[in-house]
């Protein structure tokens, strides 16, 4: 970590990342996995003008009073219901006014079986020409739980900032808490870790495809998907016992080893999918209908994602190569080459065919782990120390970020970055590049995370 | 490609139907005859709301709807409209930020209405009891007729849980309208 000025904090260039506080310090996060803090004062800190930071500095506010002085963004991210009788006032939607413009107000409650959150359309027409989403339904107070509990503990609540990505927030909790008691987990748990990864990467950019399909009337794709979304947590719970695998990544290693059965049974999975995948690819780009509703809808441009450092698939889909498992890297994907796929359009069918692109890889990956996964032990018991550490892990959608300070074995501190905190700006600008009827393609394209964010 | 597949669809054999949780049915025919329900027809629409969840039950709801697991095939479908629904399932923490909005579709749904809490959040708040940004599990915003546990349950156990909402539902008689709060 480097200190800073508080000219130089502001002066920072580079592609940022996250940025959150702590009793004392302000800290922001660059790649490839830059970290610098600047000395709070009076709990304040000077706000930082990448794209990006607004959403890190609401949350901050929210969540721990600390303003960021001279921020142009200063609405609640998270904490609406503060009001001293408990009463919710809706805020002001700014609507870009004009002629024959309306707002059309959608959830927190939506029609589908998916999260909470309020969107805020202003519409001419059918046309979209700005979403405010307000976010915050889902706020459990997840970070707040960790303090006071050791890592192992504490590890059930990073398993549960999103449950879609509850592999890779558990990875990279892992990361934070081995880099601060400076330890290093066995190589069979590390390779077990990965493959768990990965067939959470398979199971979530398969169901989102079919997802996107279904959304665009077409429910061939969206039931096949599925089918394999239910093949692979099927050999995850042969495998691993539960078919998230949730609470399997833990500090120092992982709960339990693989079942005898378990690898032929994530195997034959895997053959299913490859072998139904080039058909469904070729469904997805021949059936013109299909094609019509992705093509050119919602598209981010290269020069947004570029400002906004979007990870992910969202990112990689608009020129960003940008892929964690390569920079900063961890392991064991240094020893199996990892192909990033990147494209320049931008829009749903670019998010979708990187993904197809990634699910290709992550079949070949596992296969590759499996057949040299190492003879170890699968995890040590954490020491009792105190550091503080930061952690990655690519997750489907994109990287999250987790920072631990543990005191005497207990953790006082911890922040949490999931992909979604720089792509639900993202998803605002996207939607706004169409009509209303194509937000549920645009919105499921990208999945960003609500509890992800909410925390 | 898609014709191929739907045709081996049509001669492949599908798999038995599940069964309602037999402990399941009991308690909760004990708790609705000692209220008083009245009756719903064999169909029930499903209303879901995510009130603070992690978003792995989600993943598990949206699974009963898949090939394998086949929820319409019980009569039981999900509605986007509270005004259509027999069933509210509740899924999360009963976060702070969503009590109103989750009273508000409870008192939108027409009587008589069944609350079904699914997952552990849902049942107490699971591991984030205790925090003080959520009330702590469905039943602290309303009254709820059955509870799911699990985290997340598995498809095989929602369904369980519904089709014992069904089991209970035709033997049952007038029950007085409730209004949450
Ligand atoms: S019960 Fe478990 S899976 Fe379900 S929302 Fe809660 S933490 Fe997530």
């Amino acid at each position: 970590m480097k200190l800073l000025s508080s000219q130089d904090w502001q002066a920072h260039a580079g592609k940022f990342i996250a940025l959150w506080t702590d009793a004392q310090y302000a800290y922001a996060l660059y790649q490839p996995a830059e970290l610098v803090a600047t000395p709070l004062v009076e709990g304040a800190y000077p706000a930082l003008r990448h794209k990006g930071a607004a959403w890190f500095q609401r949350l901050a506010h929210d969540g721990y009073g600390h303003n960021a002085i001279g921020a142009a963004d200063t609405r609640p991210a998270i904490e609406h219901f503060r009001s001293a009788d408990g009463t919710a006032p809706w805020p002001e939607f700014a609507s870009p006014g004009g002629e024959g413009v309306h707002q059309v107000a959608v959830g927190p409650i939506h029609a589908a079986i998916i999260e909470p959150g309020h969107f805020r359309f202003s519409l001419r027409g059918e046309e979209v020409l700005k979403l405010e989403a307000r976010l915050g339904y889902s706020h459990k107070g997840t970070l707040a739980l960790m303090r006071g509990k050791s890592p192992r503990l504490a590890a059930r609540f990073a398993a549960r900032i999103s449950g879609d990505a509850t592999v890779a927030h558990s990875i990279a909790f892992a990361h934070a808490a081995e880099a601060a008691l400076g330890m290093t987990p066995p190589p069979r748990a590390v390779y077990l870790r990965a493959i768990m990864a990965e067939l959470e990467r398979l199971a979530n950019h398969g169901s989102d495809i079919g997802a996107i399909a279904g959304d665009a009337g077409f429910s061939f794709l969206d039931a096949r998907f599925a089918l394999h979304r239910e093949v692979l947590c099927e050999a995850a719970r042969a495998a691993f016992g539960h078919r998230l695998m949730m609470d399997m990544v833990i500090p120092g290693g992982v709960a339990g080893d693989m079942s005898s059965g378990g690898a032929a049974a994530i195997l034959a999975a895997l053959l299913a999918l490859e072998s139904e995948l080039p058909g469904l690819t070729r469904v997805f780009e021949d059936y013109a209908s299909l094609q019509d509703r992705v093509v050119g809808t919602g598209v981010v441009s290269p020069a947004l994602a570029a400002a906004y450092a979007a990870g992910g698939f969202t990112g990689r889909a608009a020129g960003q190569n940008h892929d964690a498992r390569v920079s900063p890297g961890y392991a064991p994907y240094e020893h199996f080459g990892l192909e990033v796929p990147v494209e320049q359009d931008g829009d749903v069918a670019a998010r979708i065919r990187i993904r197809l692109a990634e699910m290709t890889e992550s079949i070949r990956l596992i296969r590759d782990m499996l057949a040299n996964l190492p003879d170890t032990v699968i995890a040590m018991a954490p020491p009792s120390g105190s550091g503080s550490g930061l952690g990655v892990a690519e997750s489907f959608r994109g990287p999250v970020w987790h920072w631990l300070r543990i005191e005497a074995g207990a953790i006082s501190d911890a922040f949490a970055a999931d992909a979604s905190t720089l792509q639900w700006p993202l998803v605002e600008f996207a939607a706004a590049t169409g009509i209303l009827a194509d937000f549920p393609l645009i919105n499921k394209s990208i999945n960003a995370s609500y509890s992800g964010v909410d925390l | 490609m898609v014709w191929k597949t739907l045709l081996r669809h049509c001669i492949a054999q599908p798999a038995a139907p599940r069964r309602q949780d037999p402990a399941a049915v009991a308690a909760l025919r004990q708790r609705l005859a000692a209220a008083g329900h009245e009756k719903l027809g064999r169909s029930l629409a499903i209303r879901h709301v995510a009130a603070g969840s992690c978003n792995g039950c989600e993943l598990e709801l949206r699974a009963t709807q898949n090939l394998i697991y086949d929820l319409t095939q019980y009569g039981l479908s999900f509605t986007p409209s509270p005004r259509h629904a027999d069933v509210l399932l509740i899924t999360g923490v009963a976060g702070g930020n969503m009590i109103a909005a989750a009273r508000q579709a409870r008192e939108a749904m027409a009587d008589p209405v069944l609350v079904l809490a699914m997952g552990d959040c849902a049942v107490d708040g699971g591991v984030f009891k205790g925090s003080p940004a959520i009330a702590g599990g469905a039943e602290a915003i309303m009254p709820v007729d059955l509870f799911v546990a699990g985290c997340p349950p598995e498809p095989a156990q929602i369904i369980e849980g519904l089709l014992a909402l069904l089991e209970v539902n035709d033997i049952l008689l007038a029950r007085p309208v409730r209004v949450p709060r």
